[in-house]
């Protein structure tokens, strides 16, 4: 075993989670706005106040919204890995708590990119810093972003598997399922195999209905030290394990385009918390597109490479059906995708653990993965969450 | 003979990085050019003054002509060019790919002269040249054997 070893296993809990989408896929509010009322809602969830906050993340520049917010924190994370950057600000926050860097962090992210066109507001757009390869070697051949990666990834793994486009899009409706029971989820009426075959092939083998929405949304979450979390309201959920793996930023550079880097975030997270698979009952995926989540069954280690198809197939990933729930809140297939849907995948974990989640609730839940994936199937990171009995 | 298409569809076309000027020189004269390290003997792909392989750097990195030759890995068509930015090919679908090279190097193109949805994971393929506006040209790929 490596330097892993279980040091952060326990140490930080997240205390409180907030978030905002609609079923219409717009939201009134947007930008700082947006982000505050996100970041407040989450310490009142919490039972803290912005006096407590000693550290933030944000994506864009943590240093500039923490000015915003008139704070002074003593540990700031602007780290950007695209979709998974929230799991990798996990990472971060409970690590920092745990080395007693600060006490108090809180992650947040707003996009509406939905409402942003609508309103012909400016586009933000996350630009790379520093030379961008990609630019020269992959867009002048139309290699249309993030789909067409995807889409190689999928082609190869049905080339190297016998997957089938069948087999993916039985993802798309387990997904479905879950969003039926979520009444925010941006779509929820049933979906067949064959209604995703028949959708428009977009950068085939992939499918209109293959691929993520383009919605609104926001949330944040807050955590602090295993000590503190305990006199605080709602129950901890603690941070059982967390890693996170990078191995190419442009497509031609990734290593195997049937194996993420979520095989070495996924192993040294389940390592940390002395977990398996097995022991999860919420697998928060991130899913970008269908074939997406596949890969990370695959990878992650809850069935075996190249047996996604079939693991997919038999729909026990949807409600009520087997022991693994999938993407319970819908996904960012059916539920919300504002473009980096990581944050989501915290906020629906912690609310599974918590036993907030209503009529999707997977019953006596206590150990769920969030699992990041950020970019072009860049940057895996995974946190593995538990209630206070795993401990 | 060109099998790429009308000039006149314009293509998005790639800046030349501040590691890659011999590579697009060479397209010029329709050569094709990879890095190869000398020192660990292995290609590199994109050029860089650095191996990835081996941490080597400087000059143990050498242009060398490669054959052309490659074999794709990965292939898929896009089906809405505009949503993609390109219009390249006239609004009609077109095959994206990944091809490595014999060089042992990968690279994303088009695979062209072929319907784009007969192109598959390890079909041989070789090196065809379409002009870009300043005299370079951009390496695309075509079904090996066919015309050339």
């Amino acid at each position: 075993m490596d330097r892993v070893g279980r040091t952060l296993r326990g140490a930080a809990a997240i205390v409180g989670v907030d978030d905002d989408v609609s079923p219409t896929g717009d939201l009134d509010r947007s930008g700082r706005e947006l982000e505050v009322a996100m970041v407040l809602g989450a310490l009142d969830d919490a039972g803290l106040t912005l006096a407590d906050v000693d550290g933030v993340c944000h994506a864009d520049s943590a240093v500039a919204f923490a000015e915003y917010l008139g704070i002074h924190p003593v540990f700031t994370d602007s780290t950007m890995t695209g979709g998974s950057s929230y799991e990798v600000h996990v990472e971060h926050a409970a690590a920092a708590i745990a080395a007693g860097v600060c006490d108090v962090v809180v992650s947040v992210y707003a996009a509406t990119p939905r409402s942003d066109r609508a309103r012909a507001r400016p586009r933000v757009r996350r630009a790379m810093a520093g030379p961008n390869p990609m630019v020269e070697w992959d867009m002048p051949y139309g290699l249309r972003t993030p789909m067409g990666p995807y889409a190689l990834a999928a082609a190869r793994h049905m080339h190297e598997f016998g997957t089938t486009a069948e087999q993916l899009a039985q993802i798309a409706v387990s997904t479905r399922e879950w969003a039926a029971l979520n009444p925010r989820a941006r779509y929820r009426d049933p979906l067949t195999v064959e209604d995703v075959l028949a959708s428009p092939l977009q950068v085939s083998p992939l499918h209109l209905l293959d691929c993520c929405l383009v919605t609104d949304g926001a949330g944040a979450f807050v955590m602090t030290s295993a000590e503190r979390a305990r006199s605080l309201p709602k129950p901890p959920v603690y941070v059982l394990g967390t890693a996170t793996c990078t191995d190419h930023a442009g497509i031609s550079q990734m290593p195997d385009l049937t194996t993420t880097p979520g095989v070495v975030s996924g192993a040294r997270a389940f390592a940390m918390a002395g977990l398996s698979p097995s022991d999860v009952d919420v697998l928060m995926g991130y899913d970008s597109f269908t074939i997406t989540a596949l890969l990370h069954l695959e990878d992650l280690g809850f069935c075996a490479k190249g047996e996604g198809g079939p693991f997919a197939a038999e729909g026990s990933l949807g409600p009520g059906r087997g022991p693994l729930a999938m993407n319970t809140n819908g996904g960012g297939l059916s539920f919300t995708h504002p473009g980096m849907y990581g944050m989501f995948l915290i906020t629906e974990a912690v609310r599974q653990l918590r036993g907030e989640c209503g009529e999707r609730q997977v019953d006596g839940a206590q150990v769920a993965v969030a699992h990041g994936s950020g970019m072009l199937l860049s940057v895996m990171s995974t946190a593995v969450l538990g209630t206070e009995s795993t401990l | 003979m060109s099998d790429t298409g009308e000039r006149a569809r314009a293509r998005f076309e790639p800046p030349v990085g501040a590691e890659s000027g011999p590579f697009w020189e060479a397209t010029r004269e329709a050569r094709l050019l990879v890095q190869w390290c000398t020192a660990c003997d292995r290609g590199v792909f994109y050029p860089r003054s650095f191996c990835p392989h081996c941490t080597a750097t400087g000059s143990v990195l050498e242009w060398r002509a490669a054959s052309g030759r490659a074999t794709v890995h990965a292939a898929v068509v896009e089906h809405r060019p505009e949503a993609a930015g390109a219009t390249f090919s006239g609004g009609e679908p077109y095959c994206v790919a990944l091809v490595d090279l014999e060089e042992g190097v990968r690279m994303v193109t088009n695979v062209v002269g072929c319907p784009p949805g007969d192109v598959r994971s390890g079909m041989a393929v070789t090196v065809t040249w379409e002009p870009l506006s300043d005299g370079r040209q951009l390496p695309l790929f075509r079904p090996a054997g066919g015309d050339s």
